[in-house]
């Protein structure tokens, strides 16, 4: 039995490693790749924890990440990009090489706070939850870092991603959950979607720093 | 219990009716009819369920799921739902015919079911959860009462100083609340059932004295009051005065004496002192006024500084296992809560008929009105001799009862309370002499005399159904004063539970304080007296009185100038008790004209109240200046507040992770 978890650690580190990925990628059709990726090992990872835990809904969650996030979303994204024709360089407000040891520093963080628990969370969902709350924290570091609002949409989706790891990591999680974080990425992306056009009709990018000097922030 | 739910709910029915009906020329009638009615069928439910002594219980499967809607009717509060539903009867009665006169019907009639129906649901709630809601929700009602006629931004100025109090109230209140809830969660049940330490018993009982004294308007948290009860129309003044300050007398009790467990002495020193301070200071600012809305309001702080004055000595007996003491000063502050109930109505009503009939309220332009409306200046008469403690009313019942509570302090074991309890009674005794100044001030200069305007020379007598209500509530002071031992037979149960015991009643009415003492009063008998001595000098004045014509000049009642305003005005009227006691808050001048100017000279008096300098203007200031600060995040870029969102995430789990 001790080969079930290493299997989940290694789909789990899979996503962590991806997420890194996407923190120093910076041009936007490969992050998107990228985050197909990792959608797509989230899916397999809930797959295992199906069979794993012998819970067959979270296969349906299963099909709803692969669907929504690794097929849907990618590609409403992709078109985005090329109807807004913006194949260039993603400008990053922190280098690369100094947000890469944040992110480090991150990972760091949220294992020495979540390992240390050992008695309160049981199973694989104590390393899961590591996992899910490091990639959470890599999402927002991206969202912060990041001055395109597709880029800032990826990271938004990529912390939905680690929710949803969370929530399957561990046992007896309500199947409501799950569906309402998918359905609220969904959501999530309709939104911004639209807003996106808006921004590009007005403003001719999708730069959120141009919004600043329409709000009087900045001469 | 649940006709008295289904009642409340039919409440909330009629103010949505009234929502989109206010407009229709029948909704007046209709709406205050219904509401008249529904509160009877709660105040005779309530009285059942008083009498028969059961508690019933229900618990909803509404508001919070893991919690419910929990409710409870038991002695203490059926007592406190017969004065709500006391208080909305005769109110709806009134505003039948008062109400025709608003204005704007469509700012005030949605609100009135609406409100009564909170206060109910404030008392029957029995977690914190549906308390709390249905206090705010009773504030933010009576604050939309209070801002009903906005057009004046004085009353937009009370609203904004009410609102602000109610929602620091509410917020000691849920502190409070917080610090009782405990692993059973926010049922009152659960609640009792925990003991708590001597540190966290003195905090919920602070707490509870600032959130309830702040709606009730104990000093210093007043300030609010005098501006935002008379703001209101008539009817809801007469509401929040006599009624929602009682809401806040029962959140204080229910806290206190229901839920916390034993309670150290010195907490109820606190009480005791803060009660007698708010009661002559409040009194001592009514005499003062010249707007009689406003006089009364700050007669309403005085009364509270009673109650509270009670309930403290009560607090204190009942700490030193003094249980028959305890249950006689709760008595009398219970019963002073049902008298005041009463009167403030009954003078709120009052004023309300003046000002319908003059226009104004400024006591300055009043006088004579005794011959325009005879009927309304005798039911106003029996009710400021209720509110000046004058026997045989009701008023002087409830305040004897609580001053023979103060006598019993040589009982006490502690030094502070034997030497303090007396203090608060000569206190007591103060604010009792400085009231019945004050409503001599208010029915003389209102009624008495020659009128100081055109307008108070052609006041009419109001309408016949806020006659009725007036008649009621007078009838009501007269019967409490005169048989107060059949009130006190209905609070029994309450004080029984409350305090574990009961006063002794006599036979015929008699109040006798403490059992095997000499000392008693009879309502009744001083009413025969009363009565009696009347007779004999009517008869006698009959009699024996000259029946020969003579002829002489007419005596000019000590006003020998044709002018009205030659005559005691209620600045002239409060002078001599304004230079005595409050010189500090006073400041008399008068501006005279430069030399030669014919213009004439003018006599100023500024009015201010320290509680507004010391403790609301430098909050306020405080409120502004952090206001200022904070602005700046009004205006980040949304990558800076997702900035802060992570940087504070991270802080947060550093120190989660390093503290561990």
């Amino acid at each position: 039995m001790s080969f079930a978890p290493d299997v989940s650690h290694f789909l789990s580190g899979m996503i962590l490693l991806l997420s890194f990925a996407m923190l120093y990628q910076d041009r936007l059709p490969p992050l998107l790749n990228i985050f197909i990726a990792q959608s797509l090992v989230l899916a397999l990872s809930i797959t295992w924890q199906a069979y794993n835990q012998n819970e067959p809904q979270l296969l349906i969650t299963a099909a709803i990440e692969f669907g929504v996030k690794a097929v849907l979303i990618p590609f409403v994204l992709y078109t985005l990009i090329r109807r807004l024709k913006i194949h260039r360089t993603v400008e990053t407000v922190v280098g690369i090489g100094p947000s890469m040891i944040a992110g480090m520093a991150l990972v760091g963080l949220s294992m020495a706070l979540i390992l240390r628990e050992h008695a309160a969370i049981g199973g694989t969902a104590r390393e899961d939850l590591a996992f899910a709350l490091s990639v959470l924290l890599l999402g927002l570091l991206m969202m912060v870092t990041r001055r395109n609002a597709v880029s800032q949409v990826i990271g938004f989706m990529a912390i939905e991603n680690s929710l949803v790891l969370a929530a399957t990591g561990a046992k007896g999680m309500p199947f409501v959950v799950e569906t309402c974080v998918a359905f609220s990425a969904l959501v999530a992306l309709i939104v911004i979607g639209v807003f996106l056009f808006r921004i590009r009709e007005r403003f001719d990018s999708v730069d959120v720093s141009i919004l600043d000097h329409f709000r009087g922030e900045q001469p | 219990m649940l006709l008295i739910l289904l009642c409340l709910v039919a409440l909330l029915a009629v103010s949505l009716l009234a929502a989109f009906t206010s407009a229709k020329a029948w909704a007046n009638s209709a709406i205050y009819g219904a509401s008249a009615l529904l509160s009877a069928a709660v105040l005779a439910a309530a009285l059942l369920a008083l009498t028969s002594g059961r508690v019933a219980l229900l618990v909803l499967p509404i508001g919070l799921p893991w919690l419910g809607l929990h409710l409870r009717l038991d002695a203490l509060a059926a007592g406190f739902l017969a004065i709500v539903a006391l208080g909305g009867t005769v109110s709806s009665v009134y505003a039948l015919g008062y109400g025709r006169h608003e204005d704007a019907p469509g700012r005030v009639l949605p609100f009135v079911p609406a409100f009564l129906a909170a206060m109910s649901f404030v008392i029957l709630a029995d977690d914190a959860f549906a308390f709390l809601l249905a206090w705010e929700v009773m504030s933010l009602l009576s604050w939309a009462l209070v801002v009903s006629h906005d057009r004046s931004p004085e009353n937009l100025q009370a609203g904004l100083v009410y609102v602000v109090m109610a929602g620091v109230g509410t917020l000691c209140l849920m502190l409070a609340f917080a610090l009782l809830a405990g692993p059973g969660g926010f049922a009152f049940e659960a609640m009792r059932s925990r003991s708590f330490g001597a540190g966290v018993t003195a905090a919920v009982l602070l707490l509870a004295l600032a959130g309830a004294g702040s709606k009730a308007g104990l000093f210093p948290l007043h300030a609010w009051l005098p501006l935002a009860h008379p703001a209101a129309p008539s009817h809801v003044s007469a509401l929040m005065s006599g009624i929602m300050t009682k809401v806040a007398v029962y959140a204080f009790i229910r806290i206190a004496f229901d839920i916390l467990g034993p309670i150290d002495w010195r907490l109820g020193l606190v009480v005791i002192v803060v009660g007698a301070a708010t009661a002559v200071l409040g009194v001592l600012y009514a005499i003062l006024q010249n707007d009689l809305k406003r006089l009364l309001a700050y007669s309403t702080v005085e009364n509270v500084g009673i109650i509270f004055l009670g309930l403290g000595l009560a607090l204190a007996f009942r700490a030193d296992g003094l249980a028959a003491a305890a249950a006689l000063a709760f008595t009398g502050a219970l019963f002073h809560v049902f008298n005041h109930a009463l009167f403030k109505s009954l003078l709120f009503f009052g004023a309300g008929a003046i000002q319908t009939a003059t226009g104004t309220r400024d006591l300055d332009r009043l006088g004579g009105l005794i011959n325009g409306m005879p009927r309304t200046a005798g039911l106003f008469l029996i009710g400021a001799a209720a509110i000046s403690a004058l026997p045989p009313l009701n008023g002087f019942a409830s305040e004897w009862l609580i001053f023979q509570a103060a006598f019993q302090s040589s009982h006490f074991s502690q030094w502070g309370l034997r030497l303090l309890a007396p203090t608060a009674a000569a206190m007591l005794a103060l604010a009792a002499a400085l009231a019945a100044a004050c409503f001599v001030k208010a029915f003389g200069t209102a009624f008495l005399g020659r009128p100081r305007s055109d307008a108070a020379k052609q006041a009419h007598e109001t309408d016949r159904a806020s006659q009725i209500a007036m008649a009621a509530l007078a009838a009501g002071c007269v019967l409490a004063g005169v048989l107060p031992s059949t009130i006190l037979a209905v609070i029994a149960p309450i004080t029984q539970r409350l305090t574990g015991t009961t006063m002794p009643i006599q036979d015929l009415g008699a109040l006798l304080p403490v059992a095997g003492s000499h000392n008693s009063y009879s309502g009744l008998v001083i009413a025969l007296c009363f009565l009696a001595a009347t007779l004999t000098i009517a008869l006698a004045i009959h009699l024996f009185a000259q029946r020969g014509l003579r002829r002489s000049a007419i005596w000019d009642c000590g006003y020998p100038e044709d002018n009205a305003l030659s005559q005691y005005s209620s600045g002239s009227f409060a002078q001599p008790i304004r230079r005595v006691f409050a010189s500090t808050v006073a400041q008399e001048s008068v501006v005279m004209p430069p030399p030669g100017d014919l213009a004439p000279s003018r006599f100023k008096l500024v009015l201010w109240d320290p509680a507004w300098q010391t403790l609301y203007a430098p909050a306020a200031a405080a409120v502004l200046a952090l206001a200022d600060r904070v602005n700046g995040f009004q205006y980040l870029t949304i990558r800076r507040y997702l900035g802060i969102v992570f940087v504070t995430l991270v802080f947060l789990l550093t120190v989660l992770a390093v503290w561990r």
